[in-house]
C-alpha cells in the first residue's frame, strides 16, 4: 500500500521544508525589527509539528517503489503550496485571503511570478524575502534539493527526481549517482545566484534588491520587491544584468556541467538546443524592435526595454521593465506566445520547452522532405542524434495535452467568470507556461479576479510546473489500479 | 623477401597474387580452408590454415623469417593482435595492417614500438574514398593521385577537341599559362606509351598524365579540354563502407543523394549522415533514378559491393544524362573491359588501390608512396633520395645527369614544403622526395638500385 510510505515522506519533507522556508525569513525579519517574527514562527511550529506528526506515526512504513513518486511529488507541491501561505495569510501585511495566499504560495514555488498582491513597496521585508526565497526553491526544484540533501528519502530517489524534472529526456545523468547529480545541479544554481546578487549590486540595486531579484531571476521566477517590477530600477546598467542572468538561467544546467566540467564555453553553441534558443531570443526581440519602428506607440520603451522584454518572457520569467500595457497589441500578444516555447529543457524555465519546439519543427521538415523524396529515408535529428519513435510520440502527446489543457483552461474561466477572451487567454498562457503577467485585467496583478479562477489557475501553474503528466497521471485509473 | 599475409579475403588474395608475380615469397594465412584453397590452387604460394593472430599458428607461417607482415583479415582486433605477437614474438622487420574502424586508424597516439606496434596502417577504403573525392573536385579527370601529402598531384585526363593545347606542340604549355608549372609525363596514344618532348603534339582522345602543384592541376586540365563546371549534385549508388564514407567526407560540399537498397542499412545511414539524402531502393531501378532527377545531377559514384549493379546502374545513369560517372569494379576482367567504355568515365579499382598501397612498402628503396596505373602497366613513384654525391647515384646531380632507365621520367621534386616542377638543371640534394613516372613496369628494379644508397652494399 502507498499511503503509508507517501504520507511518512511527505511528513519528511514538510518538516525539512519548514526549517528552511520559515526560519530563514523568520531571522530576516528580527534583523529588520518587524513584527513578522511571530509570523513565520507560528508558521513554523504548525507546518513542523504537522510533518514531524506524519513522519512519526507512519515512520515504520517501507521504502517506496515504482511509480509512487509521481504521487509523492504531487501531494508535496499541493502540499508546500497550502502550508507555503500560512505566514502570507497570518501576516497583517498583506494579509492575504485563503484563495490568494496559496495563489501567491503556489505561483513562487512554480516560479510563475504571478501575484495578487498591489502595495508590495509598502510590505515588510520579511515578507518580501519569503516570497523571493519561496521562488528560488521552486527553480531548481524542491525535490532536486531533497534527493541532494536529505537522505532519508532512500531508494525510490531516481523516480521522485523524475517526476520533477523538465524535458524528454529526464533519464540524463550528470554522475552514475542520483544525488551527486542533484547536488551539482544545486551547487551550480547556488553559485549563479550569487555572482547574480554581486552584479546586481555593482549594478545599482541596494543589497536586499539584489538578493531577492537574484532568487528569482536566477529561478526565472519573476516576482519583484517593487509594484513596477524592473521600472523601478531605472538603470540600463540593472536591465542589462537581468538580461544576462535570465538567460543564463534558461539554459539547461545540465550543460552549464558539462561546460564546467571541461572549462569549454563553446559547448553551448555545439548544443542544437540551446542555437535555437538564442535563434528564439533573437528573434523576438528583432521583432519587437520592427514592431516599434513601424507602430505607433505611447511607450517610451528603448531598445534595452525591447530585448528586456523579449528574454523576460521568452524565458518565462515575467519581469516587467515597461508600460506594456501602451506597447502595440501585436507587441503583446507576441510576448505572451514568446512563452510558449519557454526556456531549454533541464533548466529552471517554463514552457513548452525549446527542445519539444524544436523536435517537433523537424519533423514538420520531414513529412515535406518526404512528400518530394517518396523513396527517400528520413529521421528526426536533434543536434545530428536521431530523435526515437517513442520520444517522437511522448513529445507530440505532452504538447497535444498542453495545448488541449490550454483552451480547456480558457472555456472553463469563461464559463466561471466574465472575463474577456484576452484576460483568460493571457491568464492561463501565463499560468501554465509559468511566466507570471498577463494582458488586459490581469497586466499588473491577479488581485482582481475571482477565488474559482484563481484556483483555476493554480491548477495550471502546478501542471506547467511538473510538465503535466506528474500530475495528470494521479488523474487516471491506471495509477490507482496498478 | 619473405612476405606473411594474413586473411585470404579480397585485399589478403589480390595482394598474394601481385606480390606473387613480382617473385616475392609469399605466406598466406586463413581460418577459412576453402578460401586459401582456392587462392592456393591458383598462385604459387604456401598456405597456412588457423586462427592468424596464434602464436603457434603464426610460428607454423614462418612469423621469424618473414621481414613483412601484412594483416588483412576482416577484424581490427585480430590484425592488432597479430601484429603485436609478431612484434612481441617473432621481430617480424615491418608490420603493416588493415585497420577499417576510424576509431582506432586516426588515433596516432595508439601506435608505434611502445604502444601498438604497426609500423602502416592501410586503409583500402578510405583510400578510394579519397581517390573518388579527388575526382569529383576535378570534373573531367580519370585519375588524380597525391604525393608528398597532397602537395603535388599527378592528374590522368583524356585530350578532347576545344581544348586550347589541343593539337598543338607541349612547348606552348609555358606559354599559355606562364603562371603555372607543370609537367606533362606521359602520353598514351592508343594503348602506346609516349615520353614526350617539347615538340610532341597533343592529339584528340590522348591520355595524358601530368604533374602540378595541387592548387595548379585545374588550370592545366583547362588546357587539355573545354573546362568543366564544378560538381555539385552528386549520386551515390550503395550505402556500403565506401559509400558512407564518401558521403560524409564530402556532404558539406556537394548535395549528395546515396542510393541504398536495404532498409535497415539505409536507417543506418540517415543516422550518421547529416545533409545527404538517403533514398531507400535499387540504384538499377530506372523508374526511381528518374524519379528522383538524376538527369539534373552532375556526377553519379557507383561504390555498391556488386560489380553487375555497379555497371549497370552506371550505363543506366550515363544514358539518362549524368555527366561523370564513377565506377568501382572489383573483377579484373571486368575493369578491363569498362576501361574504354566510353559510358563510364573513370573505373577504380579497389584491388589496384589496395595494391599500390602496399606496394609502397615491399620496395627496397624508401619509396613513400607508389601509385599503379593503367591497369597496373605504368606506375608512378614518390621516392626519397639518401646519401651524398659520393653513395648516390642521384644525390648532387642535375636532372639531366641521371641515368634514368628509359621509359621513366622525373615528373617534380618536393624539398621541404617546396614543390619543384622538374626540369633538366634542378639538382637533387639528399632527402628529396622524387617524384617518377614509369612506362614500363620491368624498368621498377632498375630504379630500385639507382635509388639505394651504396654504402649499404658493404
Amino acid at each position: 500500500m502507498l499511503l503509508p510510505v507517501i504520507s511518512k515522506l511527505t511528513g519528511v519533507l514538510l518538516t525539512y521544508f519548514s526549517i528552511f522556508a520559515f526560519l530563514v525569513p523568520a531571522c530576516v525579519a528580527f534583523f529588520y525589527g518587524e513584527i513578522e517574527v511571530s509570523v513565520f514562527l507560528t508558521s513554523f511550529l504548525v507546518t513542523f509539528f504537522i510533518g514531524a506528526a506524519l513522519w512519526f506515526y507512519f515512520r515504520e512504513a517501507e521504502e517506496f517503489r515504482g511509480a509512487g513518486g509521481f504521487l509523492l511529488t504531487a501531494l508535496f507541491y499541493v502540499g508546500l503550496g497550502l502550508f507555503g501561505a500560512l505566514p502570507l495569510i497570518l501576516s497583517t501585511q498583506p494579509g492575504l485571503s485563503f484563495s490568494d495566499g496559496v495563489f501567491e504560495s503556489v505561483s513562487g514555488l512554480t516560479t510563475t511570478g504571478a501575484t495578487t498582491i498591489s502595495g508590495l513597496d509598502s510590505l515588510p521585508k520579511s515578507i518580501l524575502f519569503y516570497r523571493h526565497l519561496l521562488q528560488w526553491f521552486g527553480g531548481m526544484g524542491i525535490i532536486v534539493f531533497a534527493v541532494a540533501f536529505l537522505p532519508v528519502l532512500g531508494v525510490g530517489q531516481m523516480q521522485l527526481y523524475h517526476s520533477e524534472a523538465s524535458g524528454p529526456d529526464r533519464d540524463a545523468k550528470l554522475t552514475p549517482r542520483i544525488a551527486e547529480s542533484a547536488k551539482f545541479l544545486w551547487l551550480i544554481y547556488a553559485g549563479l545566484t550569487l555572482i547574480c546578487v554581486i552584479s546586481y549590486f555593482i549594478a545599482g540595486m541596494n543589497l536586499f534588491d539584489a538578493i531577492c531579484h537574484a532568487f528569482s531571476t536566477v529561478a526565472i521566477g519573476g516576482f519583484s520587491t517593487h509594484d513596477q517590477s524592473f521600472q523601478y530600477f531605472d538603470l540600463n546598467s540593472v536591465k542589462l544584468v537581468a538580461i544576462f542572468f535570465m538567460i543564463v538561467s534558461g539554459i539547461n544546467f545540465a550543460l552549464h556541467f558539462s561546460v564546467l566540467k571541461r572549462k569549454n564555453p563553446l559547448l553551448y553553441l555545439a548544443d542544437a538546443e540551446v542555437r535555437t534558443y538564442f535563434l528564439v531570443l533573437l528573434l523576438v526581440s528583432l521583432f519587437l524592435v520592427a514592431v516599434f519602428q513601424f507602430r505607433q506607440s505611447d511607450s517610451d520603451a528603448n531598445s534595452v526595454d525591447h530585448l528586456f522584454q523579449a528574454v523576460s518572457f521568452a524565458t518565462t520569467t515575467g519581469f516587467v521593465s515597461s508600460e506594456l500595457y501602451l506597447w502595440p497589441p501585436i507587441a503583446q500578444v507576441v510576448l505572451i506566445l514568446a512563452a510558449f516555447a519557454g526556456g531549454c529543457a533541464g533548466s529552471t524555465a517554463g514552457g513548452i520547452k525549446i527542445i519539444r519546439v524544436l523536435t517537433i519543427w523537424r519533423q514538420g521538415a520531414r513529412e515535406i522532405k518526404r512528400l518530394v523524396h517518396p523513396n527517400g529515408v528520413f529521421h528526426v535529428k536533434v543536434g545530428g542524434q536521431p530523435v526515437t519513435e517513442p520520444v517522437l510520440n511522448s513529445i507530440w502527446s505532452f504538447v497535444s495535452v498542453y495545448i488541449f489543457l490550454f483552451f480547456f483552461s480558457i472555456v472553463l474561466i469563461m464559463t466561471v467568470s466574465d472575463l474577456d477572451f484576452l484576460t483568460s487567454f493571457s491568464a492561463v498562457s501565463a499560468s501554465l507556461n509559468n511566466l507570471g503577467p498577463g494582458l488586459g485585467m490581469v497586466g499588473e496583478s491577479y488581485e482582481d479576479i475571482s477565488a474559482p479562477v484563481k484556483w483555476i489557475l493554480i491548477i495550471n501553474m502546478m501542471l506547467g510546473r511538473l510538465e503535466l503528466f506528474t500530475i495528470l497521471v494521479l488523474f487516471t485509473p491506471y495509477y490507482w489500479r496498478r | 623477401m619473405q612476405i606473411l599475409i594474413l586473411g585470404a579475403g579480397q585485399v589478403g588474395g589480390i595482394l598474394a597474387d601481385s606480390l606473387a608475380k613480382e617473385r616475392f615469397d609469399v605466406t598466406l594465412v586463413d581460418k577459412d580452408p576453402s578460401r586459401l584453397k582456392a587462392v592456393g590452387e591458383r598462385l604459387d604460394i604456401k598456405t597456412i590454415h588457423g586462427e592468424a593472430s596464434h602464436p603457434d599458428v603464426l610460428r607454423r607461417a614462418g612469423a621469424e623469417e618473414a621481414d613483412i607482415l601484412v594483416a588483412t583479415t576482416g577484424s581490427d582486433e585480430v590484425n592488432i593482435v597479430a601484429c603485436q605477437v609478431c612484434y612481441t614474438k617473432f621481430q617480424t622487420a615491418k608490420r603493416i595492417a588493415r585497420l577499417r574502424a576510424a576509431a582506432y586508424a586516426d588515433d596516432n597516439a595508439l601506435f608505434g614500438e611502445d604502444h601498438v606496434p604497426i609500423d602502416f596502417i592501410i586503409n583500402p577504403e578510405r583510400a578510394v574514398t579519397n581517390q573518388v573525392k579527388e575526382l569529383l573536385a576535378h570534373p573531367g579527370a580519370l585519375e588524380i593521385l597525391d604525393f608528398a601529402q597532397g602537395k603535388v598531384q599527378l592528374a590522368a585526363m583524356r585530350a578532347y577537341s576545344g581544348g586550347p593545347l589541343v593539337g598543338r606542340a607541349l612547348r606552348f604549355l609555358t606559354s599559355d599559362i606562364p603562371e603555372v608549372e607543370t609537367r606533362v609525363a606521359a602520353i598514351f596514344r592508343k594503348g602506346n606509351a609516349i615520353i614526350p618532348t617539347g615538340d610532341t603534339v597533343i592529339e584528340e582522345d590522348d591520355e595524358a598524365f601530368f604533374i602540378a602543384a595541387r592548387e595548379d592541376i585545374t588550370s592545366v586540365m583547362g588546357e587539355l579540354r573545354k573546362a568543366e563546371l564544378p560538381n555539385k549534385k552528386v549520386v551515390i549508388a550503395g550505402g556500403g563502407n565506401i559509400g558512407y564514407g564518401l558521403a560524409k567526407a564530402i556532404e558539406e560540399d556537394y548535395d549528395i543523394k546515396i542510393v541504398e537498397r536495404d532498409i535497415s542499412r539505409a536507417n543506418w545511414l540517415e543516422d550518421g549522415l547529416s545533409r545527404s539524402i538517403v533514398i531507400n531502393g535499387s540504384a538499377t531501378d530506372r523508374d526511381m533514378l528518374i524519379e528522383e532527377n538524376i538527369d539534373q545531377c552532375d556526377a553519379f559514384c557507383a561504390v555498391t559491393n556488386d560489380d553487375d549493379i555497379n555497371i549497370m546502374s552506371s550505363l543506366m545513369a550515363k544514358r539518362l544524362g549524368v555527366k561523370q560517372v564513377i565506377t568501382l569494379i572489383g573483377k579484373r576482367a571486368y575493369v578491363d573491359l569498362m576501361h574504354d567504355s566510353p559510358s563510364i568515365d573513370v573505373v577504380i579499382s579497389p584491388q589496384q588501390v589496395a595494391t599500390s598501397m602496399l606496394l609502397s612498402h615491399v620496395r627496397r628503396a624508401d619509396i613513400a608512396r607508389v601509385h599503379s596505373l593503367r591497369r597496373g602497366a605504368a606506375e608512378a613513384i614518390e621516392v626519397v633520395a639518401h646519401g651524398t654525391k659520393e653513395s648516390s647515384k642521384v644525390v648532387g646531380r642535375r636532372i639531366c645527369d641521371i641515368y634514368l632507365p628509359s621509359g621513366t621520367t622525373i615528373g617534380a621534386i618536393v624539398r621541404g614544403d617546396k614543390v619543384l616542377i622538374a626540369h633538366d638543371e634542378v639538382m637533387v640534394q639528399a632527402d628529396d622526395h622524387i617524384i617518377l613516372f614509369v612506362v614500363d613496369k620491368k624498368q621498377i628494379t632498375s630504379i630500385e638500385k639507382l635509388f639505394q644508397v651504396g654504402l649499404k652494399l658493404f
